[in-house]
């Protein structure tokens, strides 16, 4: 069925892109997302993926070109980081409110600035509400499944809507893991030929990206709404069905030793790994703790992370992202509203980490559990804290 | 050329006018004020590209006045996207109709044709089609040119006249109106290399029809600059609008040429040009100028045709050829 491999986490995610047999890819070099869009450019350049790679000037040219190719009936993909993804901002509202199945990838990167090149997520957090659906990945293996799950997620005729998979910058995308592959037969049957109702042909002209008037634009939005929030089905449902062809399980919200912990880690992406070897050590140490990786992020999965942590006493929150004057970080926001409605609602803690590649380690989680407890026991003094901030 | 000086090959299209496609691509019902010279011309050069074609088109005044949903006055396909960014789409278009082609998903190639304002193409929109001419994509653009941000209420651009009042280059104390010369588009486009470039008038719509032809009958990236009168932006009567496209030619503002391959040709020839004041003189928006300010515009209007002249005499084109012969030729797609 498939083969296990060692190979740079990028390099994997354009393999699945090509397993995907994407058509159309328009893409413009940003660091670290350069050594995805090189290598699919090298294999349309040896013929090894039929499909048109179009080297653009600009991010906001590549989002603009791939509503193009996909309105033309191409299945389309691309990949940006941080800069990219702002200079792409307007133009992401676009892609999700036109219902066209853009798959692209985010190595996740700082905002500049001061100009960082280094992994957090204050780049998508800051491209939450663009009408995507929006996946994190925790390690090679997870990003390489899920983009090619993205696809046929996105291209359901009842989903219909442009596809995030978030990378975290240099920890995910330029480390070499071993990783389970899967053949082409597999994919193409897990995921047929695109062939969407709508495209820009002659043939049955139809105009795209009509203007509206207050009569209807509220009726469009409610629309965008209900279909993000019902892709939830389709979303696990692809997932399910993954799992059955490659006996890989994926759940919106995944829990790691949770079951009876009395406080429990939230994560996304790639902390989950570090969080994980934290949890063994202290729950070693006797320590009742345990983890909560957020995979899905839009639609957010309200039920689940409901359930996953009703049973704690206190749930330790990681941002990697800032929301500056806000009133939480965005994870933290999220996570405290989705638990309001609550009667018995654990105590939340919020803890913004790993900012602009600054370096965390499972010591840091251990660290931040004492903390968070020494806090818990005297009352927390603010709402949310810059985890390992000098000055 | 009679006495008036109109060229033959002008009258002969004007015997020619029943041989013009009667069909409609751009239909009646749309918003656009009276006397609008954009909506002119837009319905001719629709006309041109006739039905198998595909259409990206920018923000701005024509995608406003006919797309309200669930109203269309597009019979093509037609998708707008943004303000900035139509050659960027319709580069997306054209990529995927060439991979579409490759894999057999669909049995041709239609034409791809990008529309989009001054603002659009010569300020915010510069790069996206500067990137798709570069890139060689086969395609067409068109520029609406009415010389300045009309649908927002008529602020200038880097497409206004010098010397002319907009609500953001008002004549003042210290101002005359707009004060710099209209970007030159047209030698941008052609500095690109690329194989057509043509500037148009809907008041010579056959000259308009045909160099829209030869556009899309050109392979890789074309670009054709239209001025449409804006009696609204103009300040000018809305009966006058075909009568001051055709005065803008004639006094050499606007004159209508070609460039093939890096090689100009006037495409309508004027013997004499009338003084510029025939053609300021009907605008509102050049109301405000004094003397030294139109001599100084007659003296570059002229100046400027002079040169477009001797570029027309040139020996040499502006560019080595990029497509030296029929097989090796660079714009040919690669299927």
């Amino acid at each position: 069925m498939g083969h296990r491999k060692g190979m740079e986490v990028s390099i994997a995610v354009s393999h699945a892109v090509a397993l995907a047999r994407a058509e159309a890819i328009a893409a413009y070099p940003i660091t670290p997302q350069t050594h995805i869009v090189e290598h699919l450019s090298s294999m349309v350049a040896n013929g090894e993926l039929e499909a048109e790679f179009v080297n653009v000037e600009s991010e906001h040219s590549a989002m603009s070109a791939c509503i193009g190719m996909s309105a033309t009936g191409a299945r389309t993909y691309t990949a940006t980081s941080s800069q990219g993804l702002a200079l792409m901002h307007e133009i992401l509202f676009i892609a999700s409110a036109l219902r066209l199945p853009i798959v692209m990838t985010v190595a996740n990167r700082a905002l500049s600035g001061p100009l960082s090149i280094w992994n957090d997520h204050s780049d998508i957090m800051a491209a939450k509400d663009i009408g995507w659906i929006q996946i994190f990945v925790k390690n090679g293996q997870e990003a390489f499944d899920h983009t090619i799950m993205a696809f046929k997620i996105a291209e359901n005729s009842k989903v219909l809507l442009p596809t995030i998979i978030n990378l975290d910058g240099f920890i995910l995308t330029h480390v070499v893991e071993a990783m389970n592959f899967v053949d082409q037969a597999l994919v193409d049957k897990f995921l047929p030929p695109y062939s969407p109702r709508h495209t820009l042909d002659p043939k049955s002209p139809v105009t795209m990206g009509a203007f509206a008037m207050p009569e209807i634009y509220t009726e469009v939005k409610m629309k965008h709404q209900v279909t993000l929030m019902d892709s939830y089905q389709h979303i696990t449902a692809v997932w399910d069905e993954w799992a059955k062809l490659t006996d890989r399980a994926y759940q919106p919200v995944e829990r790691y030793k949770a079951d009876n912990a009395s406080t429990l880690f939230l994560t996304m992406g790639c902390l989950g790994e570090v969080a994980e070897i934290a949890v063994d050590e202290l729950q070693a140490a006797g320590e009742s703790v345990g983890l909560i990786e957020l995979r899905l992020w839009r639609p957010f999965p309200f039920a689940e992370l409901r359930a996953a942590l009703a049973g704690a006493n206190l749930v330790i929150i990681c941002d990697r992202a800032l929301s500056p004057g806000g009133a939480a970080p965005p994870v933290l926001a999220e996570v405290r509203s989705a638990l309001y409605a609550l009667s018995h609602r654990p105590q939340t803690l919020g803890y913004i980490i790993g900012l602009g590649g600054r370096d965390v380690s499972p010591e840091s989680f251990k660290d931040i559990y004492a903390k968070a407890r020494m806090e818990v026991a005297q009352g927390p003094s603010q709402e949310f804290y810059l985890y390992g901030v000098r000055g | 050329m009679d006495k008036f000086g109109v060229a033959n090959s002008q009258k002969y299209d004007v015997y020619a006018s029943r041989l013009m496609p009667r069909e409609e691509f751009f239909t009646s019902g749309h918003r656009s004020c009276q006397g609008c010279g954009e909506a002119l011309a837009v319905r001719w050069v629709c006309k041109a590209v006739g039905k198998d074609a595909i259409i990206a088109h920018a923000t701005g005044c024509m995608e406003i006045v006919s797309s309200g949903y669930p109203q269309t006055s597009w019979m093509h396909p037609w998708i707008h996207v943004a303000f900035e960014n139509t050659s960027a789409v319709a580069a997306g278009i054209d990529s995927a109709l060439r991979i579409l082609h490759r894999k057999g998903k669909i049995d041709h190639m239609p034409k791809v044709v990008a529309m989009g304002g001054d603002g659009a193409t010569a300020d915010i929109g510069l790069q996206s089609l500067s990137g798709a001419m570069e890139r060689g994509h086969n395609f067409t653009y068109v520029c609406w040119d009415n010389e300045a941000y009309m649908n927002t209420g008529i602020q200038r651009s880097g497409s206004t006249p010098f010397g002319a009042m907009t609500t953001t280059s008002p004549p003042g104390k210290r101002s005359f109106g707009q004060s710099t010369w209209k970007k030159n588009m047209v030698a941008i486009a052609v500095a690109h290399g690329i194989p057509y470039v043509a500037t148009a008038s809907p008041s010579y719509p056959f000259d308009l029809y045909f160099k829209v032809k030869k556009a899309l009958e050109t392979p890789g990236p074309a670009y054709i600059h239209v001025l449409t009168v804006c009696p609204t932006g103009w300040r000018s009567a809305t009966d006058l609008s075909v009568r001051l496209g055709r005065l803008a030619v004639e006094t050499g503002v606007f004159p209508l040429y070609e460039v093939v391959d890096g090689r100009y040709r006037l495409t309508v020839e004027v013997p004499k040009l009338k003084p510029v004041t025939t053609y300021l003189k009907p605008q509102g928006r050049f109301r405000h100028l004094r003397e030294p300010q139109i001599n100084f515009i007659q003296q570059q209007i002229l100046e400027r045709y002079e040169l477009l002249l001797k570029k027309c005499e040139a020996p040499y084109p502006e560019f080595p050829s990029l497509a030296p012969s029929e097989e090796g030729a660079l714009w040919i797609s690669k299927d």
